[in-house]
Formats: structure tokens, sequence, C-alpha cells
């Protein structure tokens, strides 16, 4: 087991390497002067920006500047954006509130995606499969930034149950709105999962054994049908993890909420290579953890799944 | 182990003849198929007394298991059961959800056939039965642990501690099958329905498992309903048979009456298609009387036959044999395997995996080769290697006088090779591709266009004695029987030398694999093609084989003619195995039940 994780950590080396790689020479191949950029219609001499180009490293090659940067990473010492803020301090400002924001949108899809995927799925063909069926793919053809503005004109505006926006002063209840709104593509694809496993467990023979032994049909779903079910779902939910914690840039924008997305977008407006490749190198290692994570709960839910040798 | 073994197989305890723990009465199961009752189970009517088991019979589709899982009320939403069902005088048709939920599992448990799929894979064996004793008895967990534990000792399971611990997927089948019966018994059922409780299993481990019900019905005094379409399981356990087709239950009567003296003429057609151990070809009319032979090859006492009666036995199966060894093969082999072993290549990080090793085998032009063994034995191996799918690790395999065993993978000589081999697969439902007729898989690799291709197709449609104008039906237009044949004129259609049967009809009920291989035999005789033909079950190789091959554990550990295997097996294995193989007749089952409790013992000592 423990090698096991050893192991899977191991592999997180070549794709830090690789994003890290691909990441940074997209962003240097970006058109466009990101020193000029910053000064705007007034350019500044042409000393001063050799002299800024010289501060970030710009008037080097590629390779070198890549290296400078991984050099200073495992050194850790990320430096400072082209506003002089420490990128650290950048990082660790964002990444909180975003962190709140995916688990929130997480646990929204979870809890309400198995129980609606587990209801839908025992009562099969009735009306409550079918109109959660209905809703559920309306949900997911509905582009996240429809059903973010929709919302949030609605219950933000309108009936003022929710600020419309997040602001600086972020909690855990200004982030419901977009939680909802962040984890409802999800919802859906959960949502859907459960109610097939489900459907495809109550047939299974020990679902039948389960029942000749007497257990009533609560404890036949709860004890024998639901651990069984959840194993697919667990791997989808781990999977949008990352992807909720990345994919928030539209969210974050509509409801103003100051966390990664918006950091990363206002970054790669600038161009600027280090901030972009800080915070995508977090996204990559949360990804491989909760993926690490995903293949723990999996080995736990299901003993068949053994991590040995 | 060895307990068991020591009670007299020869006593079946005459049936208690007091009231009927079960009482059936005009009991109808219907599906309902389209806005339409479909039945499955007709006005059925049996009754059983406890410590007596009965076995209802009958091919898929006869309503058997529906009908008994409907004394339970186990049968999905879209069905409507009809009549009586009294356990021990109390009616469960039609009373409510907590009453017949307070019978399931304690007055009448249920052992299912597949134990790996019945059992819950997430959870302990000890934690699936303790769950079962405390539901139905107030008790303590520690209480009901010790329960499960006498339960797993009771079912001779080698260590029930850890058994106890362990999942579903640790254990074997057979241990597996334990595991079931165990959770059945653990609240003392007076009603056991097992519904085919070995047709998973090896014909050894079946025969394990029929010892120990046998063992637990004299023990226990449940009465057993035994469902099953194995004339040899039903020989072996039964007191009473009712035999059912297509919903109706055609004959009922003792073990003695249904085999000796069948009144229905399904039932005489039923008996007549179990292809049984002995019994030999449709021609051959030597019968071997394979008691006779393991009592000779292991000097053998039996009670149940009396001494002259066994050496006459004896002597007349000496005298076949020797007759038998007249024949010899001629010509160029198709097959021949020389000192081969076949690996699965390595997969990341698994490695690979040698499932048979020394291998020596060789098959003449028109001889037909058994290689039988139990499962994991390695014969499909062997099967998959001959034409090329496996690559040999070491020997060398000539098939059609070249030698394959150096051969690239999907090379040009493995191409040019599989066009003289012929394959049939086990399954004929997913070997055929779904979504093409049936007469696309015949298109003769380019050997003929047009008209020719078309008569050419018919022929084969002929060969195995389909109507013509089913060339443009798709595989699920065709019942199991009807694919099978599809595969075999798929096999011959580039007129191989060898054809490569692996398990061809253990698919299929008795009578269509009856059929079925009364068609392979007649083929065979007609086309002249060698064959490998891969089972588990020894009575099909009877009837076809020239030669067998016995396998285990990836070795060939003994070859010889079908008269010598059959007469005169040497090596333990071959006799455990011939043993093992139930006979569809109850008296010269329990020979044979006796025979292979000594041969146990022997091997133990």
């Amino acid at each position: 087991m423990i090698q096991f994780i050893l192991r899977r950590l191991l592999q997180v080396i070549p794709v830090f390497l690789g994003t890290t790689l691909l990441v940074y020479f997209m962003v240097f191949a970006l058109p466009g002067d990101p020193i000029r950029a910053l000064f705007g219609d007034r350019p500044p001499s042409e000393a001063v920006i050799a002299q800024l180009r010289q501060q970030y490293n710009l008037d080097q090659p590629f390779w070198v500047q890549y290296g400078l940067f991984l050099k200073n990473l495992f050194t850790f010492n990320l430096g400072v954006d082209f506003t002089g803020q420490p990128i650290a301090a950048t990082l660790a400002r964002v990444f909180p509130v975003t962190a709140m924001l995916a688990i929130e949108a997480l646990i929204i899809q979870g809890v309400f995606g198995i129980a609606f995927g587990l209801v839908a799925g025992l009562r099969k063909g009735g009306i409550f499969d079918s109109t959660v069926l209905v809703l559920s793919l309306v949900v997911i053809a509905i582009p996240t930034f429809v059903l973010g503005f929709a919302l949030q004109l609605l219950i933000g505006v309108q009936l003022g149950w929710a600020k419309p926006t997040v602001g600086s002063n972020v909690t855990w209840g200004s982030l419901i709105l977009p939680a909802v709104v962040l984890g409802m593509v999800s919802f859906a694809y959960v949502l859907r999962l459960t109610r097939a496993s489900v459907i495809e467990n109550m047939n299974a023979d020990y679902v039948r054994t389960a029942t000749a032994k007497g257990l009533a049909r609560r404890q036949v779903v709860t004890t024998h049908v639901l651990r069984n079910s959840l194993i697919p779902v667990i791997t989808y939910l781990g999977a949008s993890l990352g992807g909720l914690m990345g994919g928030a840039i539209v969210t974050e924008a509509i409801f103003n909420v100051p966390g990664v997305g918006q950091k990363l977008y206002q970054a790669i407006l600038r161009s600027e290579g280090p901030t972009v490749v800080a915070i995508v190198s977090v996204l990559v290692l949360v990804f491989v953890l909760a993926n690490l994570l995903v293949d723990l709960l999996y080995a736990w839910l299901d003993p068949r799944i053994r991590y040995e040798n | 182990m060895t307990d068991f073994i020591a009670v007299d197989p020869a006593v079946t305890p005459v049936p208690d003849q007091g009231a009927p723990v079960l009482e059936v009465r005009d009991l109808s199961v219907d599906f309902g198929v389209d806005k339409k009752w479909v039945p499955a189970a007709i006005r059925l009517n049996y009754e059983v007394r406890a410590g007596e088991v009965l076995a209802i019979v009958g091919e898929s589709g006869s309503g058997k298991s529906a009908s008994s899982m409907a004394l339970l009320g186990l049968l999905p939403s879209n069905s409507r059961v009809t009549g009586s069902v009294k356990l021990a005088g109390q009616e469960l048709l039609g009373t409510n959800e907590a009453n017949i939920r307070a019978v399931r599992g304690k007055d009448v448990a249920v052992i299912f056939q597949e134990p790996m799929t019945a059992l819950n894979p997430v959870y302990t064996v000890g934690a699936q039965i303790v769950e079962t004793v405390r539901l139905h008895s107030e008790v303590s967990p520690d209480e009901a642990r010790l329960r499960a534990l006498r339960m797993l000792e009771l079912v001779e399971l080698p260590d029930p501690e850890k058994a106890f611990r362990s999942y579903p997927h640790q254990l074997s089948g057979g241990q597996r099958q334990r595991a079931m019966i165990a959770q059945s018994l653990s609240c003392d059922p007076k009603l056991l329905i097992a519904d085919e409780p070995t047709t998973a299993l090896d014909v050894t481990v079946q025969a394990e498992i029929l010892d120990l019900m046998r063992n637990l019905r004299n023990k226990l005094d449940s009465a057993i309903v035994l469902i099953t379409h194995d004339m040899g399981v039903v020989a072996d356990l039964a007191d009473r048979i009712a035999v059912m087709r297509r919903g109706v239950i055609v004959e009922t009567g003792t073990a003695a009456e249904i085999f000796h003296n069948p009144q229905h003429e399904y039932t005489r057609a039923l008996l007549a298609a179990v292809p049984h151990l002995g019994q030999g070809g449709a021609d051959s009319a030597a019968e071997v009387d394979v008691t006779a032979a393991l009592a000779a090859a292991t000097n053998a006492e039996l009670s149940s036959i009396p001494e002259d009666q066994l050496l006459r036995r004896e002597r007349e199966n000496a005298a076949a044999l020797a007759a038998a060894e007249a024949a010899k093969p001629q010509g160029q082999p198709v097959l021949e395997l020389t000192d081969v072993a076949i690996e699965y290549p390595k997969q990341g990080r698994v490695p690979a995996f040698r499932a048979v090793e020394g291998a020596n085998l060789v098959i003449y032009p028109g001889q037909v080769v058994g290689l039988v063994g139990e499962s994991g034995s390695g014969k499909t191996t062997i099967g998959r290697a001959a034409v090329g799918l496996l690559p040999v690790a070491a020997g060398t395999m000539k098939v059609v006088g070249q030698d394959i065993s150096a051969a690239k993978r999907n090379g040009r000589q493995l191409h040019e090779m599989r066009r003289h081999v012929g394959m049939v697969f086990q399954d004929p439902s997913s070997s055929l591709n779904p979504r093409l007729p049936i007469g696309e898989p015949m298109f003769l690799a380019g050997v003929a266009k047009g008209g020719e291709l078309q008569k050419r197709i018919e022929a084969l449609l002929d060969q195995v004695e389909l109507p013509r104008n089913y060339r443009n039906r798709y595989p699920h237009e065709l019942s199991g029987g009807q694919k099978q044949r599809v595969g075999i004129a798929r096999a011959l259609s580039l007129k191989p030398k060898l054809m490569v049967a692996d398990e061809p009809t253990s698919a299929l009920d008795v009578s269509v694999q009856a059929k079925v291989l009364d068609l392979f035999q007649n083929l065979q005789k007609e086309l002249g093609f060698a064959c490998l033909f891969v089972t588990h079950d020894l009575a099909v190789v009877d009837v076809l084989a020239d030669r067998i091959c016995v396998m285990q554990r990836g070795r060939i550990v003994e070859q010889g003619t079908r008269d010598q295997i059959l007469r005169n097996p040497q090596e333990p294995y071959t006799q455990r195995l011939l043993a093992a193989v139930p006979l569809p007749d109850p008296e010269k089952q329990r020979e044979r039940r006796e025979l292979r409790a000594q041969l146990l013992a022997a091997g133990q000592s």
C-alpha cells in the first residue's frame, strides 16, 4: 500500500515537469510584449524597458527562462509578478478562496447528485425518474455563463435571497450561489451515473441474495446496493475536483470571486509567465493528489481492488 | 474432509412420511411482456417432506427456476403468481411483505447458482452470514459471530476463521459455494431451495459439494428443492423428481421410477440426450464400464457390487481394451506439440504467466483429440496457441506441417496458417458479430466470388442443417443451438485440415447439445478434418474423441486412446476426475460414489 502511494507520488514528477514546460512555452509564445503592455499608452524610455526585461529575465532565451523558473521554484522563491507583488503571497490569497468554492460545489454535486440518482434509479421509469432525467439533460445543455447570469439575476437581484456578487469579503455563505452554478453540470452527470449504477446493481445476483435472506428493501438498498453503486461515482467526483478548481474562471468572473480563476485570467492577459505557471503547477498538484485520494477510496469501497506489488 | 466420506453412501434414508414441509398447489407464474401475460409456469403441484430431496429438472426456459423463486416472492415486479404455496401449513402467497420477509432466510433459504455474484463482493463472508443471523434472531454480535463460525465449520471449510475474514473473491469457487451454503443454513431453515448449486463448478468440486449436501441432508433433516438441468446431479441426490417442460410438470415420481421407467416421452428424450461417460459415440457399441475400469485400476473392493460381478465387469473391460488397441493412425501429423510451453505475455507490471508447460501432443489427419481438464488447467490456452493467438514460449509447435513456434504475431505466416485451421468458440452469442448477418462470416476470405460464393454459402448452411434463407438473419434472431451451427459453418468455410473447438457445447441445453454434437460428429466423418476438442466435460469427449489428453495445472498428466483413458486410467488425477462425473442413474451412481470415496481415502493415506 505504502509502496503504491510512493509510486504514485513519484509519478507526479514527470507530470509536473511536462505541464509546467508546456504552459511556460505557451505563455512564452503569446504575441505582444508584456512589458510594453504594462505601461499602456505612455511608453517609458527604452532604458527602463531594458532594465525591466532584465529584471524578469525576459531578455533570456526560452530554456534559460524556464530553467531559472524551475531553480526558483525548488528554492521556494516564486519571485514577484509584474506589479511587484510576491507570487507566493498571491497564491496564498487566491487558492483558499477557490478551494472553498470547489469544496462547496463538490459537496452540492455529491450529496444531491447521489441522492437524486439513487431515488431515480430505485424508481426507474417513474415520474420522478423521467423528470429528473429530462432536467439533467437541460442542465448539461445550458452553458455555465448563461446559468450563472440567470441565477445571479433571479436569486441575487430580483428575489434578493443571496448577494449577487461575492467581492473581497469571502464567506462560506456568500459562496453558495456560485458553488451551485459551478457544481450544476457535474451534478447532472453524478446524478445520471448514480442512477445507471443503481439500476445495474439492483439487478445483481447478490441483491437477490440479500432479499432472499429476509432483508427489508431499505436495508438491501443502504447496505448492499449503495456501496457498490458508489464505486464509479467516486471516480467521477475525484476527477471533477480538479476541474472545479481550474474551471472556475467563468463562475468567478460572473460572481466576482477573488479566486484562482480570476487571477489566472488576469495573468494570462498580461503574459505573466511565472504567475500563470505557478498557478497551474499548484492545480496540477491538486489534480494528482485528488486522483490518488480517489484510488485509495476506491480500494476502501471495493476490496477486490488491491494495490500490492 | 474425511469424516463425511465415512458416511455410508449406499444408505439413502427413507423419506419421512409425515406432513409435507412444502405444499404447492396450482402454482402459476406469468411474466408481463409487451402488455401480455406470458406463462412461465402453469398449475404446478408438488410437495416436499422433511429430509427429502425433490429435484425439479428441466432445460432452460422450462420455468423451473421462475416457479421456485416465486415461492419466496423473489420474482421481478412484472410477474404474476397465483395458486397456493403452504409452508408447514402456513400460506405464503398473498401474505404481506413483513410476513414473507420473516420466512425468507429463516424458514426457507436459497442457494444460488453462481456464488461469485450471489455473494456481495464488498463484504466479508463472515459479515454476510452475521447479517443473516442477526436479522432473524436477537443475538449479540459475538454470538452471531460464533454461530457463523460454526456454520462455516459445518460446511467443512478447512479454515473457518480465515473464511470468515475473507472476501468472496479470495475464496475458490467451491469454497464460495460452501460459504453460500453456510449462510443459507445459518437459521436452520425448514426448506432449502438449491438453484443449480453446482452448475458453475468444476466436476471434482461439484462432487464435493454434492457430498456435502447429502451429508447435510442426513444431519439437518431439512426439505430440499433441487433445481437443476443435470441428470447426473439428480441421480446423485434426489429422492423424488419432477420433470418440467415449457412451464408444465410433465412427470413426477421417485428417482428409481423416473430413471428406470420414465412414462412421458419428454423424460425419455431428456434421459437419452444426456451424454454419459462411458457411453461412447453414436456408432460405438462398446459401452465402457468406467466404474469397473476404475475399480480394476485401483484394486478397489466395493460393497455395493458383488465381488463376482465386479470381477466379471473388470474382465470384460480388459478384453475390450485389448481389442481397441489394434487401430493405428496414419499420415503426416496435422498438429504436433513438442515440449511446448505457453505464456500469457507480461502486461505492464503484471509478469508473464506460464499457463502450459512441457506439453507433447500429436494429432493425425482425421483424428479427434479431446483435451480435458478443469478450469485453469491450461486446456483453452493450448487451443488458442494452436491457432497462433498466443505465442509459444518454448518447444516447437507444428500446425499443418508448419513450425509456428517462432512466427511473428499477426505476421504473414500465421495468416497463411489460419487458412487451414478453423476455430469454434464457446459462447456462440458473443463470438458472432451482432451487427452483421450470419452469412457474412462465411465470405471465404476472397476464395470465391459472385455466384460461386453464394453457392458455397448455401452449401455450408446445408452442411450444418440450417435453412438457406437464414443467411441474411442476424445472430439475435437465432437460438443458441442455431448460433453454434453458424459457428461451426464459419469454422468449416475454408475447408480446414484442423479444427480447434473450444467448449463448443457447454453453453447449450442437453437436448440441443446432443444435436450439435451429433452434427459435429457427422461432419467430421464426412469431411475428415482433424480436431482438437477442448472441454471440461468428459462425457462429451467420450462421445467424440479418438484420443483423450487429461490436463492438470498446465501439464498434460495422461494421454491415450479413448479406451486407454476410460478403461485403464493410470494417473490418480484422471481416476479422480472420472470418478467425480455423476452418472444419470441412481444405482450406478451409488457404486460410483463409493468408489470415489475409496479413491479419495486412498489418496489421503
